[in-house]
This record gives structure tokens, sequence and C-alpha cells, in this order.
């Protein structure tokens, strides 16, 4: 990515805020994680994250809040980039939800909010963290777009929209209040499309899921769902069907739909999702809950 | 009325679908940029960015239908599309139909890509236009055109260029409602370039447009055949963004993180604020002074022989300097200055008023310190730009003031360097950001130079004369009549046995500021020598007359506070543009306006015309021998 003219071209930009972002945080918090969920997002933050403190292996842990319920090459690829950074991995399931037998097939919403927001505020308070790094972007969704950078949240983990502090130039105050902590999104300013065109160019690692392949699947309420193991409850008179089917994000695998899709290499895939007609979010059931403000809703009681 | 069918921006569909890898090598060297939009719900700023969302095929079939279905449910726009739905996001916003915060939203076209930062525009949310516009490059400052120059066009318009943004688009919108009638866009660019003018906003692009139905915002439109500038897009595709110029200054980073992996590996981690910075150069750390040879350009990716400002990078010296987090290294041979007192505007931005002498947190570049702010020297009344006298700031109050911090900060003039001169006050108590400021210059007497006492004072000096010193400080445009009625004036006073001396701007340029051209950093620097001339004249017991343009406010502020309090009279020979330019003495306009004579002030350099200076002199209503007589009346009653 060096470049010899003066002019940064806008990944070059996008790329040198975010390491900007990330050193302010190690700098001034005490006790900084990286959140890190294996989606292509995260798979971007976490290699800013090795160029911006190498030769040092980031100065931080990567955090999983597990449901359990991710793609099988979820949990390798995971495995596998906490080994090659260095970096410590910690992986932390709700022990309510894990002996309740919380599930996305019986209990909806209900596995969302106990596995991910519940799970994300008991890791957070676990271990003291005081500083998270999300990789959420604002162009996914309408609140997110409205965040801060450095997205304060109260001691039980709420986010108030109408008292965000200012946030100036690449200024960013990170001081907090007792029992407070901070969400930092490095690349807030990013599209979809720059992270492609960024795992494209630095041949960041991504889970195989995104590309397309010959995949078992049954649809169910309009979303083609993979059958990714036995855990996949069949219901009566489904067959799994074989289709080339891809995921253009990947969240718990019977809440995520796939698409059927052709592109089996990365200026295939970013081809697809240039010519694509629905938005990314559209696979995802959570935010259509609640009218338009499902997401806004979610965040203020905590979800990321 | 015809309907102006938009022509889509991605004309590059078929690209994209024939040569995947032509269109991301393509796309791989887009340059950024990131604007502000400035106006209120009543001027269609979000209709404007929801159009750009659409006509850039931002918005997705599913967000579509749920925009087709919203709009009907609570649009304003009957069975249309209400493209404002788009982009106020939060549903206290969507309930109410006002936009309250900060958005940011993003597209791209075939040249460039775009971050748009929505604010909104009334008064009580002026810290969030004054966020939204800190980190942009240009700002589209929107009117009505049913309405135009409003109070909030120049409130707008203000803030925008106290952030120091140079690009400035007045989109004149709503063309559609006043039927695309020329005569009403000349009008309403005639009352804004007098508005601007006054500001010291030297250039903008007027466009005419209709966020709602389209026109000039991807291409020409029919509707406006007498109107022959760039489309809006256009424009802000080809645009000149800041980072260029930035790597053109010395060089300087602010430290973040000392990177120290292990005993053989010692770097200095920060972004690159101004300038390049390869192996080999001297480097100067700041404070302390040291100096050092940079050894290695460290990334994940290899070294760089070189990298320039806006870059993340790691840095090694040849030896082991004393460097942490708050230093900043700095080309060896212009290291920026290190002071601990302070001219500076502030910006308030919380409930909370201001209090003067209390300590709050100043976060600067990498550096925080302790610091607290002196009473308001005034507080600008945002619509209208007057000083008003004022004991504090409250919130969204923007006012100058002096402060001073509990340990020397390196810093560099905000108009120089964003990041070395703009600034964040932080509560310590709350720990909220409460304000947000941009240095102006160091207050001289802040250096730690001793001075040596001497036995015969100034009142000596000045008793020994029989007389008062003052500066009379001249300014205005080349061709004005300074020199001439400075010439007068102090022939009139040497008449009446008082001892001056005249400082002349082409004169001082002979020798002492022989070394200085006519760049801002240089008029900054002339100007601030020429003050310290006149102090050490007053000194002296000396009437001192000084005849320079000196163009910038700020740099005669600091000359002002250099001398005692009433000596400093500050005489605004007010000549128009056009008459100065008429009259054109020395023949320069003309070279100025044929592209030979380069940052020559009123054509493609500022000038920023006093607010309210000790004496006006308006030479179109009185002759030079008139206007002498009564400078001289004003200093002598």
């Amino acid at each position: 990515m060096a470049t010899a003219a003066n002019s940064l071209t806008h990944l070059e930009r996008l790329e040198a805020e975010a390491i900007h972002i990330m050193r302010e945080v190690v700098a001034e918090a005490e006790k900084p994680v990286m959140l890190y969920s294996v989606g292509k997002d995260s798979a971007v933050m976490l290699h800013l994250a090795r160029k911006a403190f190498y030769p040092s292996p980031p100065p931080f842990p990567l955090l999983h809040v597990d449901t359990t319920w991710k793609f099988k090459a979820m949990y390798e690829l995971r495995d596998k980039m906490a080994r090659d950074s260095g970096m410590e991995l910690l992986v932390y399931q709700n022990p309510e939800a894990k002996e309740r037998g919380i599930n996305p097939f019986d209990h909806g919403a209900l596995h969302t909010d106990m596995w991910k927001t519940e799970g994300l505020k008991q890791a957070l308070n676990l271990y003291g963290f005081d500083a998270a790094f999300g990789g959420a972007r604002r162009d996914e969704e309408k609140s997110r777009a409205k965040e801060r950078i450095f997205s304060f949240r109260t001691a039980s983990h709420g986010w108030d929209p109408k008292n965000q502090r200012p946030e100036l130039w690449n200024l960013y105050n990170a001081r907090k209040n007792k029992g407070e902590s901070i969400r930092v999104f490095p690349i807030s300013n990013w599209t979809e499309l720059d992270i492609w065109q960024y795992i494209h160019l630095n041949d960041v690692p991504i889970v195989p899921l995104y590309f397309a392949d010959q995949r078992p699947t049954v649809e169910r309420d309009g979303m083609l769902l993979m059958v990714d193991d036995e855990r996949f409850p069949l219901q009566p008179g489904e067959e799994p069907v074989m289709r080339s089917i891809r995921f253009r994000t990947l969240g718990c695998y019977p809440l995520t739909g796939a698409v059927e899709s052709e592109a089996k290499t990365l200026p295939e895939v970013i081809q697809e999702t240039l010519l694509t007609t629905t938005s990314e979010r559209q696979g995802r059931a959570i935010d259509k809950d609640a009218g338009g403000a499902g997401m806004e809703k979610k965040k203020q009681e905590g979800y990321f | 009325m015809t309907e102006v069918i938009a022509d889509p921006i991605y004309k590059t569909d078929a690209l994209i679908a024939e040569d995947i890898d032509q269109y991301l090598k393509v796309h791989e060297h887009k340059t950024m940029l990131r604007f502000i939009t400035c106006g209120s719900v009543d001027d269609g700023k979000s209709t404007l960015i929801g159009r750009l969302l659409y006509d850039s095929k931002m918005i997705f079939e599913d967000q579509l239908a749920a925009l087709e279905a919203d709009s009907k449910r609570v649009g304003t726009q009957g069975q249309e599309i209400d493209f404002a739905l788009l982009v106020d996001g939060l549903a206290a916003e969507r309930e109410q139909g006002i936009t309250i915060d900060v958005a940011y939203r993003f597209f791209a076209t075939e040249k460039r890509k775009f971050i748009v930062a929505d604010t909104p525009g009334h008064e009580q949310y002026t810290r969030n236009m004054v966020t939204g516009a800190s980190t942009a490059d240009l700002a589209v400052i929107l009117i009505d055109a049913r309405k135009g120059v409003l109070t909030q066009t120049r409130r707008h318009s203000y803030v925008a260029h106290l952030i120091g943004i140079k690009n400035i688009v007045l989109a004149i919108n709503k063309m559609d409602l006043v039927g695309y009638d020329q005569a009403v866009y000349d009008e309403i660019l005639k009352d804004y370039s007098a508005f601007a003018q006054s500001i010291g906003i030297q250039a903008f692009t007027p466009i005419p447009i209709s966020g709602f139905k389209g026109d000039n915002i991807t291409g020409p439109s029919d509707n406006t055949p007498w109107y022959q500038g760039p489309a809006l897009i256009e424009h802000l595709e080809t645009v000149e963004v800041n980072s260029a110029t930035d790597a053109e200054k010395p060089f300087r980073m602010a430290v973040q993180w000392v990177n120290r992996p292990n005993l053989d590996f010692r770097g200095f981690s920060g972004q690159i604020a101004t300038g390049t910075v390869k192996p080999g150069d001297a480097v100067r750390v700041l404070p302390s002074g040291k100096t050092s040879v940079v050894t290695r350009v460290v990334t994940l990716d290899g070294d760089l022989d070189q990298a320039v400002a806006g870059q993340s990078v790691t840095i090694c010296f040849a030896d082991e300097v004393d460097c942490s987090r708050g230093d900043v290294i700095a080309a060896a041979d212009s290291p920026p200055q290190v002071a601990d007192q302070f001219e500076a505007t502030i910006v308030w931005m919380a409930d909370e008023e201001m209090l003067p002498g209390r300590a709050y947190w100043l976060k600067v570049g990498t550096q925080t310190v302790s610091a607290t702010v002196q009473q308001p020297k005034y507080q600008v009344n945002v619509n209208t730009m007057e000083h008003l006298a004022a004991k504090t700031l409250d919130l969204n109050a923007i006012g100058v003031a002096n402060l001073s911090t509990d340990k020397p900060i390196v810093f560099e003039p905000y108009a120089q360097n964003r990041t070395l001169g703009g600034f964040i006050l932080i509560d310590k108590i709350t720990n909220a950001t409460v304000a947000a400021g941009m240095l102006h210059f160091s207050l001289r007497r802040a250096q730690n130079v001793h001075w040596q006492a001497t036995d015969v004072s100034r009142e000596f000096h000045a008793a020994l004369k029989n007389q008062k010193p003052a500066v009379l400080w001249f300014t205005g445009l080349s061709g004005a009549g300074k020199s001439t009625i400075a010439n007068l004036v102090e022939k009139k006073l040497a008449r009446m046995n008082r001892h001056t001396f005249l400082l002349d701007g082409d004169n001082v340029r002979h020798g002492l500021n022989k070394d200085l051209g006519f760049t801002d950093a240089d008029r900054v620097e002339n100007i601030r020598r020429v003050g310290e001339v006149a102090k050490l004249m007053t000194d002296a017991g000396l009437i001192v007359i000084t005849a320079f343009i000196s163009p910038f406010r700020s740099e005669r502020d600091m000359v002002r506070q250099m001398m005692q309090p009433g000596e400093f009279i500050e005489v605004h020979i007010d000549t128009p543009l056009a008459e100065a330019e008429a009259r054109d003495v020395k023949g320069l306009y003309k070279k100025a306006r044929s592209g030979e004579l380069k940052n020559f002030t009123g054509i493609d350099s500022p000038y920023e015309p006093p607010h309210d200076p000790e004496i006006r002199v308006d030479t179109t209503a009185m002759t030079a021998e008139e206007a002498a007589d009564a400078i001289v009346a004003r200093l002598i009653p």
C-alpha cells in the first residue's frame, strides 16, 4: 500500500485513520480488547491491528463472544488467525444460555439477546476490559451512521445516542467515568466495497464460506439456509439440496441467509457485490425487528 | 415543467460486468473527498444527500422498497419518494422530521469516493456542524432559492471558514420552485459574494440545483441553459483536496506510541501531519529539541523509501534519543514552536458554560496538558459576525480568548497545521469534551526569555519627547492609498514637533524582510517582525506609522497584543477592490489578473477587513489630505 505520490488513495487514507485510532486506544486505555467475530470486517480489523503495531504483535487479546452456533469453518479460521498473529484468544460463552440450551431454532430473538448481547456484557465485565474494538461500519445501517468512533457505554453497557461526545479532527477523548467503557470502531468510515477491495489487495485471510461452492441447503421463510452439520434440525418434508451458494455476511449459521452464486474468487465476489440489488444486511434477521429501528434499539440495550 | 431524468453516475456498470479486474484497478487508485453539507431541513439538505445516494446507486432494492413504503407513511412529498427519509437515521428524528446529529454517508463515482458529514443547521447545533466540518475537505452550503441568503447561510459560511475549509460550494437549491429563473440565481449570487468577501472567503463555487428534481446534480440540466459551470458531482469529483498541499509543508509527526517489542527495536509510531519523511532525514524531537537522523520507516509491508502526510508509520532513529508519546518529531531545520500561552478561538460545546480560570484538560495532537482559559476577549455573534463583550461562553458560543497551559506544548497556528493547532478541552470532573479550539499564535511574553532591566524606562523615553507613544497601523488592499495617507500623516505630525517613524511595507521588504515572500506563512512572519520593530520603537517613545497590507485579522490582532493597552490604533484604509484595481498605481493588479503575479491580496490571496478598527477611512468619500487630517485629529485631539 506504500505510495510515492503525495495524494493518498481512499484506501490508504482509511487504513491510516484506522491505525491512528488503534494506537490512540492502546496509548490511552487501561485494558483494551479486540472483539473478533471471524467475519470479513473482523478480518480486516485484525489485519489493520497487525499493521498498526508491527513489529510488535497487537498489544491486546482477541475476544470471541461465541454462541456455539457459528459455522464450523469460522471456528477453524478463528483458531488459525490467533496463532498466526501471536495474540491471545479469549472465547466466551454465556453459561446461562449454555445451560438453558438457547438456540436459534427454538428461541428466535432470545438467542441473539442471551448469547451475543448478554454474553458480550458478561465477558467485558469478567475481564474488566475498558475499551473494546469492534468492526462495525457506518454504511451498514442507519443508526450506525450516527455513532461516534469512540462510543461510550454506561456501566450497564447502554448507548445513549443523544448524549454522544463531539468528535473533532482526529482528536479522540478516551477519558471515561468509573464504570463506563468504550466501544471503538476503527473501520467506521469503510464501506462494504472498501472491505472487499482491502482484503483483495492485502491477501487478508477470510472464511471460505464467502466464496461460492456446492453446499447442502434448505429454503425456509424466504431465506436460503446452509445445513452445516447435525446441529441443524430439519423440519418435516425438508430435504437438503446441493446448491452453489456463498455468504455475504456471516452470523450464526441458522440466522444467516446464503445467496446462490458462482463467485469463486475475490474479484468475482466483488463483481457480484457491486451488481447486486439488495443491501448486505438484508440476509440478517436481526435488523427487521421493531420496524425500522431494530438495530438502534438493540444497541441501546448493549448489542455491539 | 419537465421532469429531469438523472443520468446514473455509475456509468462503469458495464466495466464491472465485463472486466472486474480492470474496474478494481481503477477503483483502487481513486482519491477520497470528505465534505459537509450545511443547511437546515427546509433547504432540502437531506433530500440532496438522498438524491446523491440514489443517483450514485447507493440505494439497494430492499432499501428502496422500504423507502417507498416509508414515504407514503410519514413522508412530506405526498406520493413521491421522500429522499430525506434515507438520511434521517435515529428514530426520534424520523418522528420529528428533523436531523439532530452528525451522520456520515458514503458514495462513490467513477472518479472518487465520498464521505458526507450530514449535520443539522439550526443555531443550537453549531457544535455539531463544527464537528462535521473538522474532518471535511469541502463544504456544500445550501440556499433555498425562494429565500435567498439568510442568517443561517451566513452562520454556516462563517463556521466553515472558521474551521479552515478552503473549498466552498454554494448550492442554490429548489431552482425548480422559482421557475429556473436566472435573475433569482444572479441576485442570490451577488448578495452572497458581498457577504463572503466581508468574512474573508475568497473563492466559492455557485451551482443552481434542484435536489428534488435532480437538476445540475450529475450533469448539465436543460432547465438552466444559462448556467455554464459544472454540475455538483462534476465539481466534487475534480476539486483538489488538502492532503496534497499538506505534503509540501515541513515534516511533523506527533508520537502516539513507542514500539518496543524487544531490546533490538525501538520505533516511534504516529500519523504524519505534514511533510514527508525518509531514511537519512535530520529530525528534531520537541519539546526537548534533541536531534537525530531517521534510519528506517517501518511498516508490515516492508520499509518505505518515503512516507507522506496522512500515512501512519513507525520511525526509527540512528541514536537513543529520548522520545515518547506527546512529543513531536519534526524536520530538524524548521521545527514548530513551543509555548505555554496562546490566543485561540474556542467553540463551546457543553451545556455547562465555560468557567474562566478553571483548569480543563487540553488535548492537541497526542499531548494532553492542564489548561486554563481567560475571560473571552469577545464572543462572535455567529449570525451577524459582530464582536460582543462576553464574560463566558455557553453552549454553541464561539469566542476568542487567551489560554495558558501548565507546561509548554508543541504547536503551530491552526491555519498552518490542523493537527498541531486544533485542540479539544475536556472537563476534569465529567470527562466530557466541552470545547473545540484553534490556536492562533503564542503570546510572545510567554516565552522563557528573561528581560534585562534598563534604567531609562519607556515612560522616560516618552516623557523626554513630550508625547504618548502609539502605533498607527494602516491596513488595506494594495493601491488603497495607505502609503500616500501615511506619508501625509507623518508630515503633519512632524510639523507639530512630534517624533515619528514611518515603516513602509515596500521599504521593509528591501531590508529587514527581504528573505520573505508572499505566501500566507511569509506574510504572517512579515507582520510579526514589523510588529516587533514597532514595539521597540514605542518603547523608545516614538509614534510609529506602519503601512502594510497586513491582510490577516489574526496577525493584526497579534500585533495589537504586543502593544501596551490603547497604544495600537488600527486604521482601515477602506477602498473597494474595484476602485483599487482601477487605480492600479503600480500596475500590480494587471499582473495579478494575468497570472504573472501570484498570491496577490484581493485577487488570489485573501484580505480580511477589520471588524471594528479604531479609525476607518473611506477613500471614496474623502481626499488623502482630509483623511490625514482626520487621523491626526483622532491621535492628537
